[in-house]
């Protein structure tokens, strides 16, 4: 049994699948997601692999300053990813809202919404930044499998599970 | 076939024992084949373990009644008549077998995109749904090639017996019929260019969109042994009679990697094509190569 969870917590730090998803952002961090995955920078070779469906998904990649518009998607998109998972926040509007502050239209910074595990700041970020927050945030749900924390726990089930 | 030979070949070899890490190989050959031809390093050897072992390990979304019963029982019934098919395969000189295993065979090779199909109208996601009509209607396009050519391999030989017919040595019909064969593959394991039904961020992941955890985990299984399964049909079909059954195995599983290479390079080189074109190719375009291996076929049988 014991054996049984190392293996699955080394697996869950070799095979991270990504779902990306745009809350308000301006392109340019999705680019440089995008952009991570191509043969410069070959983020396949950690096992990240971008997932179209948020139920295949390990860890969630947000961008964006989050707009109000969003905030519903972000929680629906949030309760679909099966558990364990993990949020990694790119760029600095998800982490600040950045030129975005105290606009009426959003309704950020994404922590306010979902726990946050890894911020990338940067505007855009570099793809190896990104590709090294992938990589910490699988080192984090290597880390939750084995011992889920309780306060993750308890804002998962304040979240609702799926939308009709 | 008694029972002990028989649970042999579904067990160890060319069964699950053999299967399950070929499947694992030939899905990590294929995303290397890509991740090469596209200039990248490409995921480790042993990504495809990874991925099952932290797919089993996640939780799945609460299903519940006749619906939520049906899902999950869907990737079960793929996963077991893809590893059934890979039992069939005669591989081994003098393994046993029986008359019309090739019908069995056939029937089992098309239960895991039955699964599918159902699985896609059962999961009642719009992209689910379009998932399994694309699957559908593709199935019916490349199934009649697919058959036509497997029955006139038989039909020239006179028999339905699959050892037999891989006993038989090679001539210029039979090389039309697994030309014919190898044109299908590619559609019958949902590779470009005929990656339509799971066509990835065009319609999210298909009939496979609401499926997570343990479940898409024997979906990925099943998609892997149904390359094993499909690979190691055309590679005992191709391989010449050998009577050391070492040497027998060895052929086989260097003939099935070789069109493993040979499909991941054509998939890797090219795009998705539209339902109506690939539909037409089926249709228009290969239908003619599948009528004329059947009908020199009857023909030769004729002639004898």
């Amino acid at each position: 049994m014991k054996l049984w969870r190392r293996l699955v917590c080394l697996a869950r730090r070799r095979s991270p699948w990504l779902f990306h998803m745009n809350a308000g952002s301006c392109n340019g961090c999705d680019i440089e997601l995008v952009a991570a995955l191509s043969p410069r920078y070959d983020a396949e070779q950690l096992g990240v692999r971008l997932e179209g469906s948020p139920r295949h998904a390990d860890i969630i990649c947000i961008t964006g300053p989050v707009t109000k518009n969003s905030v519903n998607a972000i929680h629906t998109v949030y309760g679909q990813v099966c558990g364990p998972k993990a949020v990694v926040a790119i760029g600095s509007c998800p982490a600040t809202t950045n030129v975005f502050i105290d606009s009426r239209t959003i309704d950020g910074p994404l922590e306010k919404h979902i726990p946050v595990d890894v911020f990338v700041p940067g505007c855009p970020p570099r793809p190896d930044a990104i590709i090294q927050g992938v990589a910490k945030a699988a080192a984090i749900l290597a880390e939750r499998g084995l011992n889920p924390p309780k306060a993750t726990v308890a804002i998962a089930a304040t979240v609702a599970e799926e939308q009709p | 076939m008694n029972l002990i030979t028989a649970l042999a070949r579904l067990l160890i070899f060319p069964g699950l024992l053999f299967a399950v890490p070929a499947a694992w190989f030939f899905l990590w050959v294929e995303r290397k084949t890509v991740a090469l031809m596209q200039g990248r390093v490409g995921p480790p050897f042993m990504q495809p373990f990874f991925d099952f072992v932290k797919l089993t390990a996640k939780s799945t979304p609460p299903r519940s009644g006749i619906a939520g019963a049906l899902m999950r029982s869907w990737p079960l019934i793929a996963l077991a008549s893809a590893a059934g098919a890979v039992g069939l395969l005669p591989v081994l000189p003098s393994s046993g077998g029986f008359e019309g295993d090739l019908i069995l065979l056939l029937a089992l090779l098309e239960m895991p995109s039955m699964c599918i199909i159902a699985a896609g109208f059962s999961s009642r996601s719009i992209f689910g749904e379009i998932g399994s009509a694309r699957e559908a209607a593709l199935s019916v396009s490349y199934n009649i090639v697919f058959l036509l050519a497997i029955v006139s391999i038989a039909a020239s030989q006179h028999t339905f017996r699959l050892e037999a017919l891989a006993a038989l040595p090679a001539s210029p019909l039979r090389l039309l019929g697994i030309v014919a064969i190898i044109v299908c593959l590619p559609a019958k394991l949902h590779i470009n260019p005929f990656s339509l039904p799971n066509a990835e961020q065009e319609i999210y992941a298909g009939p496979m969109t609401e499926y997570a955890g343990p479940e898409l985990a024997m979906w990925e299984l099943s998609h892997g042994l149904e390359w094993v399964a499909a690979t190691g049909l055309v590679a005992t079909l191709l391989a010449p009679h050998f009577g050391a059954w070492w040497l027998a195995a060895l052929v086989f599983v260097a003939l099935s990697f070789a069109i493993v290479l040979l499909l991941s390079a054509v998939a890797a080189a090219t795009a998705r094509l539209a339902i109506d074109t690939s539909v037409r190719f089926y249709w228009q375009c290969t239908l003619i190569f599948a009528v004329l291996a059947i009908s020199s076929a009857l023909f030769m049988r004729y002639r004898l």
